[in-house]
């Protein structure tokens, strides 16, 4: 019963402490608050910290403070910030009570359980006399964080400065470059143990069907037909087709084979013709070459797959390789040229168009295929030593996954997990 | 001259590949400025490269036009349909060449109507295509091609109405063929087609790559 008095006692004197504690704070309502009002009135934060958003290109302070898990759902907190410590300040942005927690922004603050009892905001701009103004590098900006609940705003004490800056290097693309730079010192190291010693490489079939592509054309005395995909030069995918076509090129110059290749974009057509071009002379064979024989269908997808389809129909070649990214055309190539007795090869590393590559031609080079292509055709031993790094870093990769899957699967070392997230 | 044809693209790969490495790991403004002006550069090549592509594409037609080979009379309505679409551009509904194209006129009528319904068949085509294709792969001849076959049949009937009516076996094993074997599927070709770039990309920088200057190792 005693234990019950001290209880009333407390409820009734909490909101009198609460308002005695209040009504020294400046309150920014143009009316003073009833109780009703101040029993509604949460605390603003006291242990702000501002600082540069680290990570970024500039122009960005973060702010960050505890989250008061007492406070009203409904209420806001509202950054306001100045030019100098005496103000004016201008409200900047709002933030709710239940929103912008650190651990929601995993790329500026990374992992961790305690995250979610703070809460953060970005500046990037504050609505000046000249309408958004940009935060300027370098310049001391001062914030305060009010607290706006039903029955008004209760401005912050703690005033807070920071400046903002470019960062140099992105902290959270650390485990990015920690993997890059270990799969790159595997594959050096491969390279260097390939001038040293043989090493043995698996067999691509694919791959080892293109002399036999190009015999045939030869025999047949028809061309041969090169696909580049639908991508731009800048894009890996048809970089890797350009190697395999300077090895194809060459061939075919050695074999006095004709060979014709369609691209779907300027650029990729005039690095194909200097890269065709190089091969034909690396051949000895400068006369054969042709650059009419280098030639863009159309820079529009399926006016690309029907110029493209036009060809195999009408010339007929022995051999059709296609190799890059393609879209939906891919089957609208290989189907084509399945019903022309062509000998097809593609090569993508769009999984999506795989299978129907798969099942119309008669080899395909599986997604890293393609890139292993030129290295394997080349049998240089520096390129093979590469193609043994690549799947050194594979066995690698599938190491980690068991463990990976094994660790998530018993619970152990969850934060294990966040090495691998990407920024 | 070998300075000009093998050393000088050599040493432009190397920096600006590695250039390329470094400006991902760094947000400071004066990179990512660097790296929009190198993004300009290339627009900037590419629409010269666009003069190239045109004479290429020009002329190619022309040659068999001339030539009189099989189809040239399909290299005659190309050259025809540039023609025209040229006439229209430059015209530009009556605003001229040197604004930006208009949205009305005859250029955006021949595309509306006839450029987007050609590109749409073709696109249709596909559906046929896919038909025939599925015809001969899910024959069952190898236990492969068994499997595949019956892992297709599911999925056809997981996502069409009359499967959910048959049972709700069809659509929960369509998800899970989708979810797991297929996903884990994507995901490994994935890490491969990665280490390939990084290897490639390697080959490249250091100058161990070159056929993409003759095909040559050295």
């Amino acid at each position: 019963m005693r234990a019950k008095n001290w209880l009333s006692a407390l409820v009734l004197a909490w909101p009198l402490a609460s308002a005695a504690e209040n009504a020294e704070q400046e309150i920014d309502t143009p009316a003073a608050p009833g109780l009703g009002t101040l029993l509604a009135h949460p605390e603003p934060p006291i242990e702000v910290q501002a600082f540069d958003t680290p990570n970024d290109d500039g122009g960005s302070i973060t702010l960050t403070w505890p989250r008061d898990r007492q406070i009203s759902e409904n209420a806001r907190y509202q950054v306001a910030i100045a030019d100098s410590p005496n103000g004016p300040f201008r409200v900047v942005t709002e933030v709710a009570a239940t929103k912008n927690l650190m651990s929601e922004a995993p790329a500026l603050f990374g992992h961790g359980a305690d995250l979610e009892n703070y809460h953060y905001v970005n500046v990037e701009e504050f609505a000046g006399a000249d309408g958004k103004t940009p935060l300027e590098d370098g310049k001391t900006y001062y914030f305060h964080i009010d607290v706006r609940s039903a029955g008004g705003a209760i401005r912050g004490k703690v005033i807070v400065n920071a400046e903002s800056k470019g960062n140099f290097f992105n902290r959270a693309k650390v485990n990015n470059l920690v993997l890059c730079l270990a799969f790159s010192g595997l594959i050096m190291g491969y390279i260097g143990i390939a001038r040293r010693r043989e090493l043995k490489i698996r067999r691509i079939a694919g791959l080892e069907a293109l002399d036999e592509a190009l015999g045939r054309a030869t025999e047949m005395g028809k061309p041969v037909l090169f696909i580049h995909g639908l991508r731009d030069m800048s894009q890996i995918p048809t970089i890797a087709a350009v190697n395999i076509l300077g090895r194809v090129a060459r061939r075919t110059a050695e074999y006095d084979t004709a060979l014709r290749v369609v691209a779907p974009d300027p650029v990729v057509m005039s690095v194909s013709q200097e890269t065709v071009k190089a091969s034909y002379v690396e051949a000895g064979r400068p006369d054969a070459f042709n650059p009419d024989h280098v030639f863009i269908a159309s820079t529009e997808q399926f006016s690309y797959a029907a110029a493209v389809e036009g060809i195999m129909v009408r010339d007929r070649p022995a051999a059709h390789i296609m190799m890059g990214y393609f879209y939906a055309e891919s089957l609208l190539l290989a189907e084509t040229g399945a019903t022309t007795g062509a000998i097809q090869i593609a090569g993508t590393d769009a999984f999506t168009q795989l299978p129907f590559f798969i099942t119309t031609c008669d080899y395909t080079l599986l997604g890293e295929e393609l890139y292993a292509a030129s290295a394997y055709l080349s049998g240089e031993p520096r390129m093979l030593g590469s193609l043994k790094g690549q799947d050194a870093g594979k066995a690698i990769l599938l190491a980690i996954l068991v463990l990976g899957s094994l660790l998530v699967t018993l619970e152990w070392w969850p934060q294990l997990t966040h090495l691998f997230t990407p920024a | 001259m070998l300075f000009l044809s093998r050393t000088l693209p050599l040493v432009i790969a190397f920096a600006f590949g590695m250039l390329g490495v470094v400006i991902y790991y760094v947000p400071h403004g004066n990179a990512q400025s660097l790296e929009r002006e190198m993004a300009l550069w290339v627009r900037i090549i590419f629409a010269f490269s666009y003069l190239l592509g045109l004479y290429s594409l020009l002329n190619l037609h022309w040659q068999r036009i001339r030539q009189r080979v099989a189809g040239w009379a399909y290299s005659l309505i190309a050259i025809l349909s540039f023609a025209v679409m040229m006439i229209f551009v430059v015209y530009n509904d009556g605003l001229g060449p040197f604004t930006a194209q208009a949205e009305a006129g005859g250029y955006k009528w021949l595309f509306d109507n006839i450029h987007v319904p050609c590109a749409s068949t073709m696109f249709s085509i596909l559906a046929f295509f896919i038909a025939s294709a599925a015809y001969r792969t899910f024959r069952a001849r190898t236990p492969e091609a068994a499997v595949l076959l019956i892992a297709a049949v599911i999925v056809m009937l997981g996502r069409v109405p009359i499967g959910r009516e048959l049972a709700d076996f069809f659509p929960l094993a369509t998800d899970w063929l989708l979810n797991v074997p297929n996903l884990a599927a994507k995901r490994g070709i994935l890490l491969g087609v990665s280490l390939g770039a990084i290897a490639t990309s390697l080959r490249i920088i250091f100058g161990i790559e070159r056929s993409y200057l003759g095909g040559g190792a050295e």
